[in-house]
């Protein structure tokens, strides 16, 4: 039997996710400084919840458990969605999210390769429509927050919602600048006078914005070892600026600057991590290109016109669907097809 | 911004000004060449073995017929099996000795299968057989390629073509540029490099005499950027001869295929579905060039070739090896392998493939050999899903999508594949190779080709049967409704000649027209005025049997000028026994059969007029017929004892099976170096 070629060079999916993994540490250690160790207790749970939920559900399909579970790609979509729900989140909202995304999203489509819809957005989305309040309930930057809570303060919060006998929720808490300026533009306010507000920095959200400049820098890291393509984080960043560019000439007064778009919500996440998610997303490079733009349109859309502060979840998922089409629409020019 | 515009524009810019430039195709890999080990030895030639296996079957096309036989003693060079067909190749005796066996052994091919083969037995004499060098310069390029027919040289590349079909001069495709193809950029071979280091002159010489068959003016040498030392000793080689070139191109697998190759140092594009040569270029290897000049300059046949014995061998290098020589000989004259090796692998290791055995000969294919264990070439872990990463994609030299292939391929869904051009897959692996899936692309791809090609077989055997019933079921109505229209004009014939006698003239015994009994009735109340039913088959058929009746017709019209009785033909073919309407007898031929046996009434002068115009008619539409015949581009077989619509039938058949055989001949024979 011909059984050529018989060497390979490429790194295993392993390796790749183990770089994704890796290029998110920045971001987590800016998470950590800007809002506490919370985080790490919500992606351990995120993490034990999928790895658990996956090895059940292969075993029930009777598919091996090892080589699926070091793949390391449930792990991956713990973190994402881990990073993008509230850093104070209740345990149970993060076990029933990863649920979702591991469960319904990802193993009863088939399991690896098999998604047609990214899963940790999925699993965000079903928290947002189920548990709106508690999804849009940010805690306060700690350099903000008028009473700081310490990580086992913040421990004792996820697991029993109990915060210690003098602080009131509201000292913790604040509206995210997304948020922020959606609510205050409805109430007439300009965007000149709603970003001086303390919880704005210098580009985004105070805080926040070193979270989303630390995402970039993965990013760059994630490019540079080859995992992800130029086109993707490119298309989807331009979109986004492009438009927001656009309704800012327009109209500075009602509309913020393409800077505090890039630089607040999930963007850089969803740049370098969210839309490069191989399996949910086109494999032609024009594709690439039409399929990051559609979610940059769309989040900017959502964001502004829509009812949830940031889209970038519901961009996803509905360019998600766009996948099949786009690719069948985006084949490049085989060699020696030459048109006249 | 600017800076990014600029650097664009500069590398447009370099692109087409530079006439150096190298054109770059999309993709490609970089495998670790491992070609240092087989380079440090120069080429050694291998001693004559104790015996010699030449299957006959090594290269692209048809077998060759054998010429010899089993005891006859043969002299080195003789040719023991000869070029049949136009796309084949001789073989010949590598060596003196006899013919020890002809038939059956394993020969090194993928599938293990044994083939034909012819066994020589040395007696060590090697001794020549009278050798005609050619003055190639003052023949006639016809003789020359006729002459090259003979050589038994094929593409020693890999790829087997048989070579005079590539230097073919019948003027048809003006080639104005002739490719050598030195990039050798598969890992671990290293016998064009030894070859190029060490026989730059002769190869330049063969380059010389390939160029004058072709008429191309322009010769480019394309070698890969990690043969220095070849590079200089053919770029030193190619001042002797005017308008050649030597090209470096970067080492980037596979820029050894051919229209890679052609799109590197020339950057034209060669269209999928065309040959490179309908754009004026052709691709040689640096082997075959040489084999071409020792022929030509002492009319030595290919009888050997540079082989690569590598990998777990205790001493890798290159020997000259006569084909025939068992793989054993040439393992012992590396020294043997070492511990741990498992198989051996022909080929290099991005497209060769798994010997069957040891015990299989060094053909005219084998450029390398490599001796494989487990540490060399690890069993790939088991394949994971695809994760659509498309780094396929942006390896794969051809610019499909080997995700998308694959996706097709392993579902089964083959029309799907080949929209998404399958078949413009070279199989190269660059795909398999850069898969973090380890997922056996090309080995999805392979299984998806040949069901296609399969069931296209398989459809095309059913079209064919198809339209045979169509035919068939058609002649039966047809036949049916002339008996029927017989009958009634017979009936209302005899009514209104109730009273007359009704003359039968027959004729039959006609020469050419042995296939048809031609009844000629005599009506005489009642002119002609119908011609006769023809053919409503095939269009060649069709004209056939129209003008075979107007001549008929004109035959029938001046005998019978003279006389009373005109005659009105009738073509009923009943000399088709195969046809359930003979096999059921009508009224209709029960009634010419009575219409025979009546006593012929017309004057014995009137008869024989009547019979020398039916004989004149007949030859004329025998005339008309093999006219039909040879424009329809079948040669009148054996095709004189049936019907006009089972000939009908048949050249239409031929017609289709012909096209089928020029689809497979036009996929099959791609003749790249």
């Amino acid at each position: 039997m011909n059984r050529s070629p018989y060497i390979t060079n490429a790194p295993t999916v392993s390796i790749i996710m183990l770089k994704v993994l890796l290029a998110l540490i920045p971001g987590i250690f800016a998470y950590v400084w800007i809002y506490g160790g919370g985080i790490l207790v919500t992606l351990s749970l995120a993490t034990l919840t999928a790895l658990v939920s996956e090895a059940a559900l292969l075993k029930l399909r009777q598919r091996p458990i090892r080589p699926y579970l070091s793949d390391l790609s449930a792990v991956v979509t713990a973190w994402l969605l881990a990073l993008a729900l509230p850093p104070l989140a209740p345990w149970w909202l993060v076990v029933v999210g990863t649920l979702f995304a591991i469960v319904i999203a990802k193993q009863l489509y088939g399991g690896l390769g098999y998604n047609p819809f990214n899963p940790a957005m999925v699993g965000y989305a079903a928290l947002l429509i189920s548990f709106p309040i508690i999804m849009t309930k940010w805690p306060a930057p700690l350099l903000l927050a008028q009473t700081k809570l310490g990580f086992m303060d913040q421990l004792q919060f996820i697991f029993s919602n109990s915060l210690p006998a003098n602080v009131k929720i509201d000292a913790v808490t604040s509206a995210t600048p997304l948020d922020y300026l959606k609510t205050q533009l409805m109430l007439k306010h300009e965007v000149h006078g709603i970003t001086q507000a303390p919880i704005f920095g210098h580009w985004g959200a105070k805080g926040g914005e070193l979270v989303t400049a630390a995402y970039l820098l993965g990013g760059l890291y994630l490019l540079q070892q080859r995992i992800i393509s130029w086109h993707l984080p490119t298309a989807f960043l331009g979109a986004l600026a492009a438009m927001s560019l656009a309704f800012y000439t327009l109209d500075p007064a009602h509309f913020a600057n393409p800077l505090f778009h890039l630089m607040s919500g999930a963007s850089m996440l969803c740049a370098f991590f969210i839309i490069t998610d191989p399996i949910s997303g086109p494999t032609t490079p024009r594709g690439k290109l039409y399929f990051a733009a559609g979610v940059g349109i769309l989040t900017y859309l959502i964001r502004v016109y829509g009812g949830y502060p940031d889209g970038v979840a519901f961009a996803v998922l509905l360019m998600n669907m766009c996948v099949p089409l786009i690719d069948a629409h985006t084949q490049p020019r085989v060699f020696g097809h030459i048109k006249n | 911004m600017n800076s990014i515009i600029q650097f664009a524009s500069k590398l447009i810019r370099g692109q087409a000004a530079g006439t150096d430039a190298v054109h770059k195709f999309h993709g490609g890999v970089h495998p670790d060449g491992q070609k240092q080990q087989s380079t440090s030895a120069p080429i050694r030639k291998l001693a004559i073995p104790e015996k010699l296996i030449l299957p006959l079957r090594q290269h692209v096309g048809y077998i060759p017929k054998i010429k010899v036989q089993v005891g006859e003693r043969v002299l080195k060079g003789q040719m023991l099996a000869e070029a049949e067909g136009t796309l084949s190749a001789a073989i010949h005796a590598p060596t003196s000795g006899t013919v020890t066996a002809i038939g059956e052994e394993i020969i090194p091919h993928p599938s293990g299968l044994p083939d034909m083969c012819i066994t020589l037995a040395p007696d060590g004499l090697d001794e020549w057989t009278a050798l005609h060098p050619v003055d190639w310069r003052n023949t006639d390029k016809k003789t020359l390629v006729a002459n090259l027919r003979s050589s038994g040289i094929v593409g020693l590349g890999g790829a087997t073509f048989p070579t005079h079909i590539k230097v073919r001069a019948d003027g048809r495709t003006g080639i104005h540029t002739l490719v050598i193809n030195a990039a050798e950029c598969e890992p671990y071979i290293t016998c064009d490099d030894m070859l190029m280091r060490e026989r730059a002159d002769e190869i330049v010489k063969g380059m010389e005499i390939v160029k004058f068959l072709l008429g191309a003016e322009n010769c480019i040498v394309g070698i890969e950027d990690n043969k220095p030392e070849a590079t200089s000793a053919m770029t030193e080689a190619c001042k002797a001869l005017p308008g050649t070139s030597v090209k470096v191109v970067p080492t980037l697998y596979p820029s050894g295929d051919a229209r890679r190759l052609i799109h590197l140092v020339l950057g034209m594009e060669i269209p999928h579905d065309k040959r490179s040569t309908d754009v004026g270029v052709q691709v040689f290897n640096v082997a075959t060039v040489l084999a071409i000049y020792r022929y030509f300059a002492y009319g030595e046949p290919a009888v050997d070739r540079i082989v690569t014995i590598t990998g777990s061998v205790n001493s890798p290098q290159n020997f000259e090896v006569l084909f025939g020589t068992p793989l054993q000989a040439l393992i012992d004259a590396a020294d043997g392998t070492k511990p741990g090796t498992t198989h051996f692998i022909m080929g290099g290791p991005m497209m060769g493939f798994d010997l069957p055995t040891i015990d299989v000969p060094i053909t005219k294919a084998a450029n390398c050999i490599i001796a494989a264990t487990p540490d060399l070439f690890a069993p790939p872990p088991p394949a994971m899903p695809c994760i659509r990463c498309a780094r396929c994609a942006d390896a794969c030299p051809v610019n499909l999508q080997p995700q998308e292939l694959y996706w097709f391929s392993k579902s089964d869904n083959f029309e799907k594949a080949r929209d998404y051009n399958l078949f413009d897959c070279i199989e190269c692996g660059c795909c398999t190779y850069v898969c973090p899936s380890n997922i056996p692309l090309v080995q999805y791809y392979r299984y998806a080709k040949s069901e296609i090609i399969a069931a296209d077989k398989a459809k095309e055997a059913a079209d064919l049967a198809r339209e045979r019933n169509e035919f068939r079921l058609a002649r039966i109505e047809r036949e049916k409704m002339e008996r029927a229209q017989k009958h009634a004009e017979r009936a209302a014939a005899g009514k209104a000649e109730s009273a007359k006698t009704a003359d039968a003239v027959k004729s039959d015994g006609v020469k050419a027209e042995a296939t048809k009994t031609e009844e000629a009735q005599a009506a005489p109340a009642k002119p002609a005025t119908e011609t006769p039913v023809a053919a409503t088959n095939a269009d060649d058929a069709k004209k056939a049997a129209i003008a075979a009746a107007i001549e008929r017709a004109k035959a029938l019209k001046a005998a019978s000028q003279s006389g009373e009785s005109q005659k009105k033909p009738a073509t009923a073919d009943t000399a088709d026994n195969s046809t359930p309407a003979q096999a059921a007898p009508s009224q209709a031929t029960e009634q010419a059969e009575a219409g025979q046996t009546k006593v012929d009434q017309a004057s014995a002068e009137q008869a024989k007029k009547d019979k020398q115009a039916l004989i004149a008619a007949a030859i004329e539409r025998a005339k008309a017929q093999k006219l039909a015949a040879a424009q329809a581009g079948i040669a009148p077989k054996n095709v004189e004892n049936t019907s006009p619509f089972v000939k009908a039938e048949i050249s239409e058949i031929d017609a289709i099976r012909e096209k089928a055989r020029q689809a497979v001949k036009a996929q099959d024979s791609d003749p790249e170096a």
